[in-house]
C-alpha cells in the first residue's frame, strides 16, 4: 500500500491487517502518556483545501502519537487565495521534506491527481462526494468491535447518499466485509443508476427492525432548494431516527453516524445520548485507524510498535508490521 | 466576397499526384490528378509535372471539412491560435474547418467576424468561421446574422452552450429563414446539466461526479425538431451523443424535416469509463456517453442518420487540464486524429467502408456548410483541395498534442489505422510526406 485514496485500493484482508494494527493503536492510546517514536523523523503534512475540524484534528492526534512532525496547511492562510494551482502547492510543500500527505478537497479524484505528482504517500481524507476510506475504516472498526465481525451484518445507511463520501467508502467496505448493506433513502438522494451490491428501500420504518446497524448521513439544507425533498421537517418525518423509531430497533442494534449531527432532523437529540449510539466511540476510534494508517504507510517494515517508555512494549511488539513505503520485505 | 479564396502570397506551382485511388462523391476510381494555378487542370493516366506527389497505395479524396472547430482566436492564444489550429488541420487531412464562435469576445458580429476572417488569410488551410446566434452568445439578444451572412458566414451557433429560451430560438429560426442560412445548435438543457462534469450512469455514481442525463441533451433536440417544424428553418445539430439523440433525428428526417447532424470522434470512441482516472482529458460536452451510446452513434453514422464526422477540437492548456474534474474546462484535441479514428472505429470496429468514413469527413460537412470549394468531384476545373491518406498505415496516438499548441489528447496510446500523407488546398502542397509545410 503506497497510498490511501479509496476503499477499492484495499483487499479485505489488508483491512484486516489494519485493525489489527489499530488494536494495537488503541492499546496505546489507553496509557497515561499515549505517546511512542514509530514514526520519529517523519514529516505528514495536512492539506485541507475544504475546513474539516474534527477529521484534520484526528489526523493531527494520530500523526503526534507516533512520533511524527506534523505540517499544517490551511487554504485561508494560504497561496491558493492567491490562485495557486493543486499541482504547484503539493510540489512547493514537498520540496520541504514529507513523507505522507493527508488531503482533503471538495472536488472528487483529486487525491488521485496528487498522487500522480507527489512521491509522498497520499491518504484521502475526503474529496467531493467521491470517497472517505479512513472514515469507512473506523466505522467498519467500530462495528467490528462491537459485533466481533461485519459478516452478515444488516447495516442500513439512511439518507443522503448521492451527495455523500462518507456512504460511498462505507458501502465498498461493508461489503467487503461481508455485512448486507440496505440504502435508505428518498429516490432523489440516491444515484439515478448504480451498480453497487446494495438492497435499496424508500422506507426507513419498512428496513428498521431487522437493522443490526442504523448509520445516519448528515442532511444539509441546501438540498431543500435543490429540490430534492421538501423540508427538513417532511425529512424527518420519514426518514429521521426519532424517539419512536430508535425504540423499535433490536435490543443489539447500534446507531452511528459519521458527525457534525444535525440533532431534530436525522437523529433525535435524545436518540444520539442512548447507549447503544456509538458516536464518541467512532472518533475514539478514528484516531486508532489513522494512526494504523500512518504506520502501515511510513513504518519501516523491521520496526515494531515498541513503547517509548519500553515498559508496555512486550504488549504490541506483536502488532504486524507491512511493506510500506521503502519497505522490501515482501 | 466568399471565404474560399487562395490565400494571398501562396505561390502554386503546378503539381501532380500520381498512383493513388480516387475517392469522391462520384465513386472510386484509380488516376493521377493535375494540378495547376489553384485548380485541377487533368484526371487520367501519366500525367507528370514538375512537383510530384506520390499516392502509390493512397487514396486521394476531396479535402476534409471540419464543421466544429475551436480555434480560440481571439482571447484564448495560449490554448490555440488560427495559425496552430490550421495546421494541425492540415495535418490531419482538413482543407477547411469552421471556426465556433466562444472566443473572447465571441464572434458575434462583423468586426469580430472580419478579423477572424483576416487571420484566417494567412493559415495554412481555408478557415471559415460560425457566428454566434445571440449577442455574447448569452442567450438574450439576437446577434446582428445579417451583417455577418453579408461577409459569407453561413452557420451560426451559440456553441458551447444551447439557446435556452425557448421563444427566441424559435425567433431565431424564423430570421435564420429570411437570410438563407442554417442554425447548429449545441443541445444541453442547461437546468439539467448545471453542476455536472460527466454522464450520469453507474461511473458517476461509482466516482461522486455530478453527472447530466442524456436527456439534458435529448430534450432540446426534441424541442428544436418541433421548432424546425414550425419555423421551417435549416438546423443542424451538433456533437450528437446519445442513442436517444440518434433516434430522435432519424425520426424527424424521416418526417421530412430540412435537418442534419453531426458526431464527434470522441463519441465513437470513448465511455464515460475514461473518467475513472479523474484525468480531466477526459471532460467533455456533452459528455463522453455509455458504450450502448457509442454504438448508437457509430450505427446513426453507418446509416446516414447522422451526416458528418466533426472534431470538437477544443485545446485547452495543461494547466487548466491539471485542475480538478469538476472544475476543469471540457473539450479535447480532435484535428489531427478524426480520419484515423474514424477508420479504426467505424470501419474496422464497425460496417462502414473507407469511402463512407471520407464522404461523412468531406463532402457531406461541405454541403452543410456550404462551402462551395470544398468537398467537390476530383474532376477538371475543381478548387485543388485534396488529401491524400494511407489507409493502410498504422500508428500509436502520443501525447504531444501535434501541431497544436495544446496536449490534451485523449487517445494516447492507441494503435490507429490511416495517415495523411499529403494536403493539398487551393493547388498548394500544404502538407507533404506528412510534414507541414509553413
Amino acid at each position: 500500500m503506497a497510498n490511501l485514496l479509496a476503499i477499492s485500493d484495499l483487499q479485505s484482508g489488508d483491512i484486516g491487517e489494519i485493525f489489527d494494527v489499530a488494536d494495537s493503536m488503541a492499546e496505546i492510546n489507553r496509557r497515561r502518556i499515549p505517546k511512542v517514536p514509530t514514526l520519529r523523523g517523519q514529516t505528514v503534512a495536512t492539506l485541507f483545501f475544504e475546513d474539516s475540524t474534527r477529521t484534520k484534528l484526528s489526523f493531527d492526534t494520530a500523526a503526534r502519537r507516533l512520533g511524527a512532525d506534523v505540517m499544517g496547511f490551511s487554504v485561508s492562510s494560504s497561496a491558493v487565495k492567491k490562485g495557486e494551482s493543486v499541482r504547484d502547492t503539493i510540489e512547493t510543500i514537498e520540496a520541504m521534506g514529507i513523507h505522507a500527505v493527508v488531503v482533503r478537497h471538495r472536488c472528487s479524484g483529486v487525491p488521485l491527481q496528487i498522487s500522480r505528482w507527489s512521491d509522498a504517500a497520499v491518504i484521502n481524507a475526503g474529496d467531493g462526494w467521491h470517497a472517505h476510506p479512513t472514515q469507512a475504516l473506523l466505522d467498519s472498526f467500530t462495528i467490528r468491535n462491537r459485533f466481533g465481525s461485519l459478516d452478515g451484518l444488516n447495516i442500513g445507511i439512511v439518507g443522503d447518499i448521492v451527495h455523500s463520501r462518507v456512504a460511498r467508502s462505507n458501502i465498498e467496505a461493508f461489503t467487503k466485509l461481508g455485512a448486507r448493506v440496505t440504502l435508505v433513502a428518498p429516490p432523489t438522494l440516491l444515484p439515478a443508476r448504480m451498480d453497487w451490491p446494495v438492497e435499496v428501500s424508500h422506507s426507513l420504518d419498512d428496513v428498521l427492525k431487522a437493522l443490526d446497524v442504523c448509520y445516519l448521513l448528515r442532511v444539509q439544507n441546501e438540498r431543500i432548494s435543490e429540490a430534492l425533498f421538501p423540508s427538513l421537517r417532511e425529512y424527518t418525518a420519514l426518514f429521521g431516527l426519532t424517539s419512536r423509531r430508535a425504540d423499535q430497533l433490536g435490543p443489539d442494534a447500534i446507531i452511528m453516524h459519521p458527525g457534525p449531527m444535525n440533532r431534530g432532523v436525522e437523529i433525535a437529540g435524545e436518540v444520539a445520548e442512548r447507549p447503544n449510539s456509538l458516536v464518541t466511540d467512532q472518533v475514539a476510534n478514528g484516531v486508532s485507524i489513522r494512526m494504523a494508517v500512518l504506520f502501515l504507510l511510513l513504518g519501516s517494515p523491521r520496526e515494531s510498535l515498541i513503547g517509548s517508555d519500553g515498559e508496555h512494549g512486550d504488549s504490541v511488539s506483536a502488532a504486524p508490521v507491512s511493506a510500506g513505503e521503502g519497505g522490501g520485505s515482501k | 466576397m466568399t471565404q474560399s479564396q487562395v490565400p494571398q502570397g501562396r505561390t502554386s506551382e503546378d503539381i501532380v499526384i500520381k498512383g493513388g485511388k480516387l475517392i469522391d462523391v462520384r465513386g472510386e476510381r484509380a488516376g493521377d490528378v493535375l494540378i495547376s494555378g489553384g485548380r485541377i487542370v487533368a484526371v487520367g493516366e501519366d500525367l507528370d509535372a514538375h512537383r510530384v506527389l506520390d499516392a502509390g497505395g493512397a487514396l486521394v479524396c476531396p479535402g476534409l471539412v471540419d464543421l466544429h472547430t475551436h480555434l480560440r482566436e481571439p482571447g484564448t492564444e495560449e490554448a490555440e491560435t488560427i495559425e496552430t489550429g490550421a495546421r494541425a488541420a492540415a495535418l490531419g487531412g482538413y482543407t477547411a474547418v469552421l471556426a465556433m464562435p466562444n472566443t473572447t469576445p465571441a464572434i458575434d458580429s462583423a468586426s469580430v467576424v472580419k478579423d477572424v476572417l483576416e487571420l484566417g488569410r494567412a493559415a495554412m488551410i481555408d478557415v471559415h468561421t460560425s457566428g454566434a446566434i445571440t449577442v455574447g452568445r448569452s442567450g438574450e439578444q439576437l446577434a446582428p446574422m445579417a451583417e455577418m451572412a453579408d461577409l459569407g458566414v453561413h452557420m451560426f451557433t451559440d456553441d458551447g452552450s444551447g439557446v435556452q429560451s425557448d421563444a427566441l430560438m424559435r425567433r431565431a429560426m424564423e430570421y435564420a429563414t429570411g437570410l438563407g442560412v442554417t442554425l447548429a445548435q449545441h443541445c444541453e438543457v442547461a437546468a439539467l446539466s448545471a453542476g455536472t462534469a460527466m454522464n450520469e450512469g453507474e461511473w458517476s455514481a461509482k466516482l461522486g461526479l455530478g453527472g447530466q442525463p442524456a436527456e439534458a441533451e435529448e430534450l432540446m433536440v426534441m424541442r428544436d425538431i418541433a421548432l424546425a417544424r414550425l419555423t421551417g428553418a435549416r438546423v443542424h445539430f451538433l456533437h450528437m451523443s446519445t442513442a436517444g439523440s440518434v433516434d430522435l433525428i432519424a425520426a424527424a428526417k424521416a418526417s421530412g424535416l430540412p435537418i442534419t447532424a453531426e458526431a464527434a470522434p470522441h463519441h465513437f470512441t470513448l465511455t464515460d469509463a475514461c473518467c475513472e482516472s479523474y484525468d480531466a482529458t477526459f471532460k467533455v460536452h456533452p459528455p463522453l456517453r455509455t458504450s450502448s451510446d457509442v454504438d448508437a452513434v457509430k450505427a446513426g453514422l453507418a446509416s446516414g442518420t447522422l451526416d458528418a464526422i466533426a472534431t470538437d477540437h477544443a485545446p485547452h492548456t495543461p494547466e487548466s487540464k491539471e485542475l480538478p474534474f469538476d472544475e476543469a474546462p471540457p473539450g479535447m484535441l480532435g484535428l489531427e486524429y478524426a480520419l484515423a479514428l474514424a477508420f479504426t472505429e467505424l470501419v474496422d470496429g464497425g460496417t462502414m467502408t473507407d469511402a463512407d468514413v471520407i464522404a461523412r469527413l468531406s463532402w457531406q460537412p461541405a454541403a452543410i456548410a456550404a462551402m462551395g470549394e470544398h468537398g467537390r468531384p476530383i474532376a477538371v476545373g475543381e478548387a485543388a483541395n485534396l488529401c491524400i491518406v494511407d489507409p493502410s498505415a498504422t500508428w500509436i496516438i502520443d501525447d504531444s498534442g501535434g501541431a497544436s499548441r495544446s496536449r490534451n489528447v485523449p487517445y494516447v496510446g492507441r494503435t490507429v489505422r490511416g495517415k495523411v500523407r499529403h494536403t493539398v488546398c487551393a493547388g498548394e502542397a500544404v502538407v507533404i510526406d506528412g510534414e507541414a509545410q509553413q
